[in-house]
């Protein structure tokens, strides 16, 4: 792979809970491309989450140096962080993170809101989000009026409103049934159709399969690395 | 953030917590409107006080007997144990002075009126025609005492309202013979009733031509001697001309006291206005104290809407957004409970107004307009500690938090 749009190099996240310290990510490397289609599965507590969240920008590694799109990012200012991840970052949640009091419509606007975009251009793009997910006659019900479906297609709606680069989903289909999970994954999926680039992390071996590469994750090390289903180590498989 | 965005969010996040917005308005509320009932009670008593001594005349001047002891150490009152009489040839002396417009001596006693088999106890005052005009009094009926000779008088005598009403009932009183004291009078005019009134009442008064109070008194000392100054600019010279005629008169010591009735209004105004702010004062704890229920209740939303403060901050939010949504929602319940607080005093304010119709209980623009900047800056102030703690928070352990 040539230039990556994700670049980690020797990531280090531990966390100390008294005494005791506990290596969430063991000097991971990495590099995914634009436009890849990546799951990354694992037991719980094998430092998946926390790897989505150094790649949203929203927690900072002890050690290695992350770059996006070429750019170092590890060193930035909180502000300068919040805005890459307004501009080139989508968040998808197992819990749909809703903002209870917020209409579909108002939750989808969000980030343009605290971007500061100018009502008019919102109103326009908004619309075509609530076409594209099936959401027109849902646009004024708040989440509880909304099905767990319709609640993860509104977050996903939300997360692509900025037009962001890059998907970060953790479980997204973690709270929903089979087919409704399915119908989740399929969005996410066209999303990558268009480009986008899309990271998953799944629990669920059968849609964790369906990503081209897919990433296996254990006790902060990066075991698997398989691509098509050709097998190829990771790229620092510490030996143990 | 747009401006109009963030108070559109903060509007929806204060509107998302109904039983919190509604106590921190309240809290507010109840400040604001303390500030202003207080106020307008205070600066009410302030007015009141001043009209009512605004209306016993106009640029007035007053001399009684003695040295008042705000004088302070006069070695000439250490030498001279009672001071002059104050007479009507020292009244009438004063009517030489320029500035002096005219003058009315008084002496004041208790007596007796009698009149038809019925007596009553009543305050004579004796004086003469100038009193009528000083002291700016109208008559419901007659006339009042003639002007002439202020050492002569003839046996005329004019009543107040309510010695009218109670000695002669619905029957005229003009014409008729009563007896006061040892002396019979012929009633020539009575007062219009002048309601409640500061110190004297006229309504009760007896008002009869002075050498003849005074020889019922068998006294020829005055109680006082009312001056009226030729114009306001003549107030302090006519106070000026007036000691130094005296002290010439009572070979060389000043041994009255001269006061203006400005110096009295300034006085009561300083005291009255003093007291409305002490009063402003005590009613601005309560603005801090709602400035401290508004820190805690925003500091239990930032822990309540901890989750939404992360999902915030993953969507982009910077720290300075999150802490002006904050500070946004903290100032908007500022003014909304200022507002709501400024109806509900000026409302309490009307009330005391409809209840006591004499007494104008205005709240003054200072304490409106100090009030509110007071509620504004304590519910801003002790907004930014909550509002920094949420723009701190961690965004992953905030999204982690349900
Ligand atoms: N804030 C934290 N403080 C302490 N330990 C943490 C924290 N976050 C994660 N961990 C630990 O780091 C490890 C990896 O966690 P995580 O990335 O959430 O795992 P996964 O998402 O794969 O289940 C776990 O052992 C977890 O207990
Ligand atoms: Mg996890």
């Amino acid at each position: 792979m040539t230039s990556g749009l994700i670049e980690l190099a020797g990531i280090e996240r531990v966390f100390r809970l008294g005494d005791s310290e506990v290596h969430a990510l063991r000097r991971l490397d990495l590099q995914i491309a634009s436009g890849e289609y990546v799951s990354v599965m694992g037991p719980s507590g094998s430092g998946k989450s926390t790897l989505l969240n150094l790649l949203g920008l929203l927690d900072r590694p002890d050690a290695g140096t992350y770059r996006l799109a070429g750019r170092d990012v590890t060193t930035l200012s909180a502000d300068e962080q919040a805005r890459l991840r307004s501009e080139r970052i989508g968040f998808v949640f197992q819990s749909f993170h809703l903002v209870p009091r917020l209409t579909a419509a108002e939750n989808i606007a969000l980030p343009m809101v605290l971007a500061g975009i100018a009502p008019s251009r919102r109103a326009e793009r908004i619309a075509s989000a609530l076409r594209d997910y099936g959401l027109e006659n849902r646009a004024d019900h708040r989440p509880d009026q909304l099905s767990g479906g319709q609640r993860q297609r509104v977050a996903i709606a939300r997360a692509t409103i900025m037009q962001p680069a890059v998907i970060l989903a953790d479980e997204p289909t973690g709270n929903l049934d089979r087919a409704t999970g399915e119908e989740v994954v399929r969005l996410l999926e066209t999303l990558n159709e268009r480009g986008v680039t899309l990271i998953v992390v799944t629990h669920d071996a059968g849609l964790g399969a369906r990503a081209q590469r897919q990433l296996l994750m254990e006790d902060g090390l990066l075991q698997h690395d398989r691509r098509h289903g050709s097998e190829t180590p990771g790229p620092c498989v510490a030996p143990t | 953030m747009r401006s109009a965005d963030l108070i559109r969010f903060a509007r929806d996040a204060a509107a998302g917590h109904p039983l919190r917005t509604v106590l921190l308005v309240l809290a507010m509320a109840i400040g604001v409107a303390a500030v202003v009932v207080l106020t307008a009670l205070g600066d009410g008593a302030r007015r009141y006080v001043l009209n009512e001594f605004s209306s016993i005349g106009s640029n007035l001047v007053i001399v009684l007997p003695g040295r008042s002891q705000t004088g302070g150490f006069n070695p000439g009152n250490a030498v001279t144990s009672t001071p002059r009489d104050l007479t009507i040839d020292d009244a009438q002396a004063l009517l030489r002075a320029s500035s002096v417009y005219r003058a009315a001596p008084l002496a004041v006693g208790t007596s007796e009126i009698s009149y038809g088999g019925k007596l009553r106890e009543v305050t004579v005052v004796g004086t003469t025609a100038e009193f009528v005009e000083v002291r700016r009094l109208s008559l419901a009926h007659g006339r009042f005492l003639v002007t002439g000779d202020w050492r002569r008088g003839a046996s005329e005598a004019v009543i107040g309202a309510k010695i009218q009403d109670e000695m002669f009932g619905r029957q005229n009183a003009l014409g008729q013979l009563v007896r006061v004291g040892d002396r019979r009078f012929r009633i020539v005019g009575v007062l219009a009733a002048s309601g409640q009134g500061l110190g004297m009442n006229t309504d009760e008064l007896v008002i009869l031509p002075v050498p003849l109070a005074q020889a019922m008194f068998n006294s020829n000392t005055l109680f006082r001697i009312l001056v009226e100054a030729s114009s306001r600019e003549a107030i302090d010279s006519a106070k000026a001309q007036v000691s130094e005629i005296i002290r010439l008169r009572h070979e060389g010591e000043l041994d009255v006291t001269v006061i203006t009735q400005d110096a009295v209004l300034a006085t009561f105004d300083r005291l009255l206005g003093t007291m409305t702010l002490a009063v402003a004062g005590i009613a601005a704890i309560s603005l801090a104290v709602a400035g401290i229920l508004v820190m805690n209740v925003m500091l239990v939303s930032v822990t309540q809407r901890t989750a939404e403060i992360g999902l915030l901050k993953a969507l982009g939010a910077s720290a300075a957004t999150i802490r002006n949504a904050f500070l946004a929602e903290a100032a908007m319940l500022s003014i909304a409970g200022a507002l709501v607080g400024l109806l509900l005093g000026h409302a309490g304010a009307a009330i005391i107004r409809q209840l006591f119709p004499a007494f104008p209980a205005f709240p003054p623009a200072w304490a409106v307009i100090a009030g509110l900047a007071t509620a504004l800056t304590t519910g801003v102030l002790f907004g930014v500690q909550p509002a920094r703690r949420a723009a701190r928070l961690d965004p992953v352990q905030a999204l982690a938090r349900r």
